[in-house]
């Protein structure tokens, strides 16, 4: 199964949902720093507090979802490639979008990003960091996320990953759909609209922490 | 002949004398055409031209002129078939073009589809996809009785829907990836519709899915650009189907 061109598409489908579901789940974990300092702060040491199995089978697992989705979606772009070898002179596009021509771009950006983003908050070695601990003497995360996004830069590589993610998920979600043979002429523009709309949550929730951090909305 | 206001068409032809040779665009002009002439008359009045003058005329495939062989496979200014709707380039007529407009004529382009020469190209592949599965098994004898097997109304519909596909290839020549997923989609749908084909449904969607990537077709990344370029309407539910056969076809 895992040979054919169908097969290969529907580990795509599934493992890019379950990053989906993933990144729906973590913007609902972050949202806590709308309660300010002690909310996320909470909702870290709560993870952390998790038994390290637990942590470590489930870093695991997204590590693998992750590797599998990407090592095939760069094996499917470059056999697409293979298979158109000439281009047209001339060529009209009616459907393509510029999310579906650039799944693999946005994709590769993503997975810098995500390299990043755990460099960043998870290994905490990028310069610049605020590391230090809270009066109950547990890790600051809050500072932590306060200092990377009070410069224009830090917050503004976050918001621009987000519209990245935007773009891949824009097409992503529809696409997942077909895939899994869950669509019909009937819903198909309703599942198109919905997985925007998803995508769009999902953007302006995560863009809003960033910004709000620079823009001094949120001061712990 | 009521009108005599004829146009005067500029051509850039892709001229490509084997599969080995590079190929490459030539430009030619048109003269005395009418509304009335379709595509392929058109370029039966440039090839009259080019005999006279001793050049090689340019060859194109076609059969029917009439819309159901699918023979006539022709990119027409970036869109295959010409980008009318549910219009086959055979079926395409002169008066959607205007006096001194320039046209871009190009063959299929798909790995897939080794050119033969200028706008005809091979497409075996299409048939090496119907070997796989793409018909039912079933005893020859005394003809069966026109209703012995009930079929519901809306399945013998879809079914016919999926029928409509007239295996013209335009679908892998409009899509970003070569993938002939349009055509297989249609192709097993029709059959897996309908309780003679149920029989087989399995294999026949997993030799066919394979034989695909044998052909050497790419994925398909929803892009949907084969729908719009069908001259049938065959619609992207089929390929949805057959991915859900698929699916199946694994339990
Ligand atoms: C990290 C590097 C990534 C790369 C290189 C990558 C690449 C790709 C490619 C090439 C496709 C196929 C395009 C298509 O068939 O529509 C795809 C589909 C998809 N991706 Fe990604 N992606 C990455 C990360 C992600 C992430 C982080 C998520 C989720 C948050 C995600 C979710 C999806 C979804 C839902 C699909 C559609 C599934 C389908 O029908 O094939 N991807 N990706
Ligand atoms: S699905 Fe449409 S475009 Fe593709 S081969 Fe059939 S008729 Fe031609
Ligand atoms: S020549 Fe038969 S469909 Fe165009």
């Amino acid at each position: 199964m895992f040979s054919t061109s169908i097969g290969r598409k529907i580990v795509m489908a599934v493992t890019g949902c379950c990053m989906l579901l993933f990144a729906i789940v973590h913007l609902l974990g972050n949202s806590s720093i709308f309660a300010g300092a002690v909310g996320l702060n909470s909702y870290a040491q709560h993870l952390h507090s998790l038994p390290l199995p637990i942590i470590m089978a489930f870093r695991a697992v997204m590590l693998g979802l992750f590797l599998v989705h990407v090592l095939y979606g760069i094996q499917l772009t470059i056999e697409n490639r293979t298979a158109t070898p000439t281009s047209y002179a001339v060529k009209v596009s009616r459907k393509t979008t510029f999310a579906s021509e650039n799944m693999i771009w946005t994709g590769l950006l993503l997975g810098a990003f995500i390299v990043y983003h755990l460099l960043h908050f998870t290994f905490r070695v990028t310069p610049g960091l605020t590391l230090v601990n809270d009066a109950a003497g547990h890790f600051n995360v809050f500072a932590m996320v306060a200092s990377s996004f009070s410069s224009f830069a830090g917050a503004g590589l976050y918001a621009a990953a987000m519209v990245v993610l935007f773009l891949h998920l824009y097409h992503g979600i529809q696409s997942f759909f077909q895939t899994m043979g869950w669509n019909c002429d009937c819903i198909q523009p309703k599942i198109t609209t919905a997985g925007m709309l998803v995508a769009l949550v999902l953007l302006l929730g995560y863009v809003s922490i960033p910004l709000s951090i620079f823009f001094g909305i949120l001061k712990g | 002949m009521s009108d005599h206001k004829t146009m005067t068409i500029n051509l850039v032809v892709w001229r490509q004398k084997n599969a080995n040779d590079p190929g490459k665009f030539e430009n030619y002009t048109v003269k005395g055409i009418t509304e009335h002439h379709s595509f392929l008359e058109m370029l039966d009045v440039l090839n009259e031209d080019l005999i006279k003058t001793g050049k090689l005329p340019v060859s194109f495939d076609h059969d029917c002129r009439e819309g159901i062989c699918g023979m006539c496979s022709q990119v027409v200014n970036g869109a295959p078939h010409g980008g009318q709707e549910r219009t086959t380039v055979c079926q395409l007529h002169m008066r959607n073009f205007h006096d001194g407009d320039t046209i871009y004529i190009e063959p299929w382009r798909a790995t897939a589809f080794p050119i033969v020469s200028d706008l005809v190209v091979d497409r075996t592949a299409l048939d090496t996809i119907i070997q796989a599965g793409g018909y039912v098994s079933c005893h020859t004898g005394g003809i069966a009785d026109g209703n012995a097997i009930l079929i519901p109304k809306p399945a013998a519909d879809e079914a016919m829907d999926a029928a409509e596909c007239i295996g013209c290839g335009a679908c892998v020549a409009g899509c970003p990836n070569s993938a002939a997923m349009l055509f297989t989609g249609a192709k097993v749908s029709q059959l897996a519709l309908l309780p003679q084909g149920k029989a087989e449904a399995k294999a026949r969607v997993k030799n066919m899915v394979e034989a695909m990537k044998e052909c050497g077709f790419g994925n398909c990344t929803n892009h949907y650009e084969c729908q719009a370029s069908c001259p049938k309407g065959i619609n992207v539910k089929f390929i949805a189907r057959m991915n859900r056969e698929y699916i199946k076809a694994q339990f």
